[in-house]
């Protein structure tokens, strides 16, 4: 028959001793720290870097991922993108009873590869069930520490002429999870880009000049993660439409829906605003990991004041871009 | 088929155009002393001039005028009211395309209803709402049926599909409206100036190019059916242009590829067959006469309105001037509310709402950027 979780897998007894030990812990190892109420963990540096992210994709499994790969790339990409290079995740799970067991196996193995790939080690975490009904399917809950390197981190010093970059085409989570979903009854024939980036990002953090800044556009897509920096730091960017890469079938996909890929979710792309004389070196390293081998220039900050984004339309006009509003598409991480 | 629309917005095909149109712009206005003013009837070219830049980029040569061609916009205060009220029922699904969720009643919108536990989903395909519907066999499935000659064929196999299925817990609250009465409306009136019409690519697949004639016989006014792309609206204003300067009102077809002389033949018939005209009521206009289509008696089964019966009150006042702006009276910033009390995260009126709404695609796209 097959396994399902069941309730007393979260009751702390038996069952759930079981559990961790042979799915968890048999997946992300770090025995020893799982003796504990808590890991004792030594970080190098003075300054470390924490965030947390709950997922509650669904479908929990789709092209190019599932909520297990998401739940570490997703932490790993906030870590990196803030410059700090990850370290240390801790998990927390939420199961709906009845759950298959073997589904939970196969999420828990993406989340050990994930954090192999990202060279993070998982060392602490927690499961718990709901009765069926309550959650749908398993949500988790990720928090990563990373610690900042040399001192150096994006600083901030936007100027005038400043290049923003993306490290390659936009809208692909958001348009594969719609696809997947089924509900449209048009396949997409498109993979998530769900993908840890913390490899790249170190490299640019490294060997980079006057990194200014570095965000990874989610929820809300491009347009709405750099509407949130030209606000924050009073800075007008503008970006050229005709730049923008998307891909063909995103493009003709959010067409024949109404959707602005500007404001479609990724969740393998990064935003770096770099001086403009470091341009080139920061696209040569991206440009050589799979992950941003079709970064691009996609626009500059083209003023320090009145904190707003504008798009260069093909016919040359600009219009102001503002934050999604709305729900577009709930549950897409 | 991208290739071509890539075609469209590539900027060495749109700037000369942009340059022809401003210089035949510039000529109407020696010859009459102000801008030309032109139409577009329909909220989908009302995003598109918006969203590519076009309306941008001509606001100083062309005064291009939304109509009152975006669905949701047009649907009076009190029918949105019974759309909404319609949610109270016990045991009821109610299906609606995603633009009606946010769309503010008197009361509530469909989406407070839905936080509150109410059954309101929201379909990107009509058909699925009979999917639904056999689905859910103790629960009476609504589709809210909203729309123009573009939506209406759709809801007509709807209630084919239904019946084929023997479905018998889905119906439509019809809320339909058609273009050629409110065309006349406007004309009538004649309180707007207007030298032609941009004329929608899509409705105008199932209209065919001869439904318009009436504009030039009756009216003296042309139109170019258009249509969404940045190269198919520059051309259209173009040739709305062209056929102002000499005088010559016509219908001219600019988009051959899928429109043709008399329509979409079988839509025709399927509308035919399942509806029959009636009065409806439109936003801040009134009702006229013939100007929707409601269910043939004999699909009474599937009439919302005969099957469930609302009763949402009288509708809230608001100083809302939606009703205004499809017509063409003012701009969407001549309304006090514009961006201020009313924004696409607090709508007050439908135009702010619609992904075709005059309104949302002037804040949108058109907010002054200097």
């Amino acid at each position: 028959m097959e396994q399902r979780i069941s309730l007393a897998h979260g009751d702390g007894g038996e069952l759930s001793h079981q559990l961790i030990k042979n799915v968890f812990i048999k997946a992300f190892g770090h025995r020893d720290k799982a003796m504990f109420d808590a890991a004792s963990l030594t970080l190098p540096g003075n300054e470390i870097a924490v965030t947390t992210d709950s997922f509650v994709i669904k479908p929990i499994f789709f092209p190019g991922g599932s909520i297990g790969k998401l739940a570490v790339a997703g932490t790993v990409n906030d870590l990196a993108v803030s410059g700090a290079r990850p370290l240390y995740l801790a998990c927390g799970f939420v199961i709906e009873e009845g759950y298959r067991l073997s589904d939970l196996k196969r999420i828990v193995a993406d989340m050990a590869l994930e954090a192999k790939k990202a060279g993070v080690a998982i060392v602490a975490g927690d499961t718990k069930v709901v009765e069926r009904g309550s959650a749908d399917g398993v949500y988790i809950n990720t928090t990563g520490i990373g610690v900042y390197e040399d001192e150096k981190k994006p600083n901030l010093a936007f100027k005038t002429g400043d290049a923003v970059i993306i490290s390659g085409t936009i809208g692909d989570h958001g348009m594969a999870i719609l696809g997947a979903r089924g509900e449209l009854g048009i396949t997409v024939p498109v993979e998530s880009d769900c993908a840890s980036l913390n490899s790249m990002l170190m490299k640019i953090v490294k060997d980079v000049e006057d990194v200014r800044i570095m965000r990874d556009p989610t929820r809300g897509g491009l347009a709405t993660t750099l509407v949130e920096i030209t606000e924050d730091f009073s800075i007008t960017i503008t970006i050229k439409e005709s730049s923008i890469p998307v891909r063909e079938e995103i493009d003709g996909m959010c067409e024949l829906i109404g959707f602005d890929p500007l404001y479609v979710a990724n969740e393998g792309k990064a935003i770096i605003i770099v001086a403009e004389d470091q341009v080139d070196k920061a696209l040569s390293i991206m440009n050589g990991y799979p992950e941003g081998k079709e970064a691009v220039v996609i626009g500059t900050v083209s003023s320090l004041e009145k904190g707003r984004l504008l798009l260069e339309t093909p016919i040359g006009s600009k219009r102001l871009l503002s934050r999604l509003s709305g729900s577009m598409l709930p549950r897409i991480c | 088929m991208l290739e071509v629309l890539k075609q469209s917005s590539n900027p060495d095909i749109l700037k000369p155009l942009l340059i022809a149109v401003k210089e035949l712009a510039q000529k109407f206005q020696t010859v009459y002393g102000r801008k030309p003013a032109f139409m577009e009837v329909c909220g989908s070219h009302t995003m598109s001039l918006a969203r590519s830049g076009i309306k941008q980029a001509i606001i100083e040569d062309v005064n291009l005028i939304s109509g009152p061609g975006c669905p949701v916009c047009v649907t009076d205060q009190h029918s949105i009211d019974c759309m909404i009220e319609l949610a109270e029922g016990d045991g009821r699904i109610i299906c609606t395309f995603g633009d009606m969720m946010k769309v503010p009643g008197s009361r509530q919108s469909l989406m407070d209803a839905k936080i509150r536990g109410k059954d309101i989903r929201v379909v990107y395909s009509p058909v699925d709402a009979i999917d639904i519907a056999e689905k859910n066999p103790d629960k009476d499935i609504i589709f809210l049926g909203i729309g123009f000659e573009t939506t209406i064929p759709i809801l007509a196999l709807l209630i084919k599909d239904a019946k084929a299925r023997s479905i018998d817990n889905f119906s439509i609250w019809m809320s339909t409206k058609l273009v050629e009465p409110i065309l006349r409306t406007l004309l009538n009136a004649g309180d707007v100036i207007l030298d032609g019409f941009l004329l929608p690519g899509h409705v105008s697949i199932i209209l065919g190019e001869e439904a318009y004639g009436f504009l030039p016989q009756e009216y003296k006014i042309g139109g170019v059916i258009s249509g969404f792309e940045p190269a198919e609206m520059l051309s259209g204003i173009h040739k709305l242009l062209e056929m102002v300067l000499v005088k010559q009102p016509l219908i001219v077809n600019d988009h051959r590829a899928v429109v043709k002389k008399q329509g979409n033949a079988v839509a025709k018939k399927l509308m035919e067959e399942y509806f029959s005209v009636s009065d409806e009521a439109w936003r801040g206009i009134g009702t006229i006469p013939e100007s929707g289509l409601d269910l043939r008696q004999e699909y009474n089964q599937y009439n919302a309105k005969i099957r469930h019966h609302v009763n949402p009150g009288e509708p809230k006042k608001t100083k809302c001037r939606c009703g205004e702006v499809i017509r063409g009276f003012i701009r969407p910033t001549g309304c006090a509310l514009f961006g201020k009390a009313c924004k696409p995260t607090n709508p007050i009126g439908p135009c702010m709402v619609s992904a075709e709404g005059s309104c949302s695609a002037y804040y949108q796209y058109l907010r002054e950027i200097d």
